[in-house]
């Protein structure tokens, strides 16, 4: 019973807190916007790491207010997507444009007030260890917005009854399971009901209930702020339920993107051996790496030969 | 002779780029310090400056103080040997207050605090790093080098110019139970040759402005450090062994200087 009202008052929630947040001087922009116009833009990025060479020529057009999907195989460098589309790090070449705004030549002023409206669940959760769980989720209300005290509590109390950890403020984040960090670290990243949301492997360490959970809850998000998601994952089930849009990417390059529905036909052979979880095709599983027979057999022989 | 002449260049070569090393990262420090520690505080930087003050200052307050005491006994004691012999132990006072003010406060003070402070801060800055708090802070669009760095340089700043003090005081008065009480110098020569003979600018004065300096160099070596490390067991370990080899090695050898200029007559 509780559970319900307070399951309405969260997706009802973010309305009435983007009004408080206006009307304490807050600027939110509303998506006014044509929805077909993009959010953001990925303009031909290049980009390596050492000898790396993790993007060579990524192009990808994410579109307001829809869950964009990114998977691909573990290494691919979609982690590292993230991280350039956030301004983290910066393209060798290429551009990437948020709301038209060209995120690598902005100023460090202008970066961070861009940054305020995008949150970002980072894979390893990144919870700031010297507070608790409440003060975490508060954090960004509280750097951001002047609200009085008591409407903070009441926001961050229901953004961890989404969750399910509203019984674990007071904990620290040592005292955290990893599945249980990343929905507190979850919870952070909507606090501000940001415009965008980039998440990445919201999925991972989560039993089946909570997993249920989250994708629920990124889509009602999604639904309830018409705000753009970009959701980072492998689980491919999740994904294909929640994504208006899907980016296949691999050895540096999209190999193919559409509606799920189309990719799921896709006859590309390197798209279905991803999309159906097969060990064996064109992806490799395997980091780079000379033949297994040699590096076992070279390793014996070159210890026989002394 | 072909060989040779490769092999020479080669280490020039290597020298070279040891030296652009050396000065880009010397830039990224002055650039970190700059975009850190300049700026007015908000009223929350002053929450967190107090904060900082706490673990940086009161912390090692215990530290400073209990070696200024030692200090301040071994320095009576062996001063007492040596102006016994000229019968001068009256000047006991004056020795054991100009030695602690001119040099041994402000640099053991700072010695101690890059090894309990200076190395903390920088695992801990270090910590935030690889495990990616600080990035998260910059995605949540708040500068960590306005919340996580600047109240940590600036509690440094301030606090060991204070240990510093407290490290003079404590010292003085362990010179005073061991000269006095324990080895017999009349107290009241123990005192009034300290007064006479210790200058307030000269002696004070340059032993606290030696203080400041130190507090600058050292807080700025650990917090850097600790920013700039590679996010890492292994560099976390590495950045803390480099801030207090660094923070010793900048302390003394500007403690050189700082004494040539200050009382050298140069
Ligand atoms: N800090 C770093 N320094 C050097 N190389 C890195 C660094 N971080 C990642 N890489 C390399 O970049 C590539 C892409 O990494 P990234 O974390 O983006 O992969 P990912 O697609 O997110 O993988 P996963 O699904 O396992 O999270 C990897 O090959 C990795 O070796
Ligand atoms: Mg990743």
């Amino acid at each position: 019973m509780f559970d319900n009202i307070s399951k309405t008052l969260f997706f009802k929630l973010p309305a009435l807190s983007r009004f408080i947040l206006t009307r304490f001087g807050i600027e939110m922009k509303v998506n006014q916007h044509m929805t077909d116009v993009p959010f953001i833009q990925v303009e031909d990025i290049h980009f390596s790491r050492g000898d790396n060479d993790i993007f060579r020529g990524v192009s990808m057009i994410i579109p307001r207010g829809k869950v964009t999907a990114i998977m691909g195989p573990s290494g691919t460098g979609k982690t590292t997507l993230l991280k350039l589309i956030g301004g983290q790090l910066t393209p060798d070449r290429g551009r990437i444009l948020i709301d038209g705004q060209d995120v690598h030549r902005l100023s460090r002023k202008a970066l961070f007030a861009l940054r305020k409206r995008m949150g970002m669940l980072f894979q390893s959760g990144a919870l700031f260890s010297d507070l608790d769980v409440f003060e975490n989720v508060a954090f960004p209300l509280r750097v951001h917005t002047d609200l009085p005290d008591t409407m903070i509590r009441d926001l961050v109390l229901l953004k961890l009854q989404a969750v399910g950890l509203r019984g674990a403020r007071h904990l620290t984040p040592a005292e955290l399971s990893g599945g249980m960090a990343r929905r507190v670290a979850l919870a952070r990243a909507v606090a501000l009901d940001p415009e965008l949301i980039l998440y990445d492997e919201p999925f991972v360490g989560q039993d089946p209930i909570s997993m249920g959970v989250l994708v629920q809850l990124i889509k009602r998000l999604n639904q309830a702020l018409s705000l753009t998601s970009v959701v980072v994952s492998h689980d491919i089930k999740e994904t294909l339920s929640i994504a208006d849009y899907l980016y296949l990417i691999a050895d540096g390059q999209v190999v193919a993107h559409g509606s799920p529905s189309t990719l799921e036909v896709n006859q590309d052979p390197r798209v279905s051996q991803f999309m159906h979880g097969e060990p064996d095709g064109p992806v490799p599983f395997h980091y780079p790496a000379e033949t297994l027979y040699r590096d076992i057999l070279g390793h014996d022989l070159a210890i026989k030969a002394g | 002779m072909q060989s040779k002449f490769s092999h020479y260049a080669a280490r020039v070569i290597g020298l070279g780029r040891k030296g652009c090393d050396v000065v880009e990262a010397l830039g990224r420090a002055t650039v970190f310090l700059a975009q850190s520690a300049v700026g007015v505080p908000s009223r929350e930087g002053w929450s967190l400056w107090l904060r900082q003050m706490h673990f940086v200052g009161v912390l090692s307050l215990a530290i400073v103080l209990v070696s200024g005491l030692f200090i301040g006994m071994v320095l009576a004691l062996q001063g007492y040997t040596i102006l016994v012999d000229f019968g001068a132990e009256q000047a006991l006072g004056q020795m054991v207050a100009l030695s602690l003010l001119r040099e041994l406060a402000p640099v053991v003070a700072a010695l101690l605090f890059a090894g309990r402070a200076g190395s903390a801060l920088t695992a801990e800055i270090g910590l935030m790093k690889a495990t990616e708090q600080l990035t998260s802070m910059e995605m949540i669009g708040v500068d960590p080098l306005r919340r996580v760095v600047a109240p940590r340089l600036w509690a440094g700043f301030v606090a060991l110019p204070i240990l510093t003090v407290g490290f003079s005081v404590v010292g003085i008065w362990g010179g005073y139970l061991v000269g006095v009480e324990w080895l017999g110098v009349f107290e009241g020569s123990y005192w009034s040759n300290m007064q006479a003979s210790v200058s307030f600018i000269d002696d004070i004065g340059n032993g606290m402005i030696k203080s400041v300096v130190f507090a600058l160099v050292v807080t700025w070596i650990a917090v850097f450090q600790g920013y700039d490390l590679v996010p890492t067991s292994e560099g976390i370990s590495r950045a803390t062994t480099r801030t207090v080899v660094y923070s010793s090695l900048a302390v003394l050898g500007l403690d050189f200087v700082l004494t040539a200029v200050m009382f050298g007559g140069l």
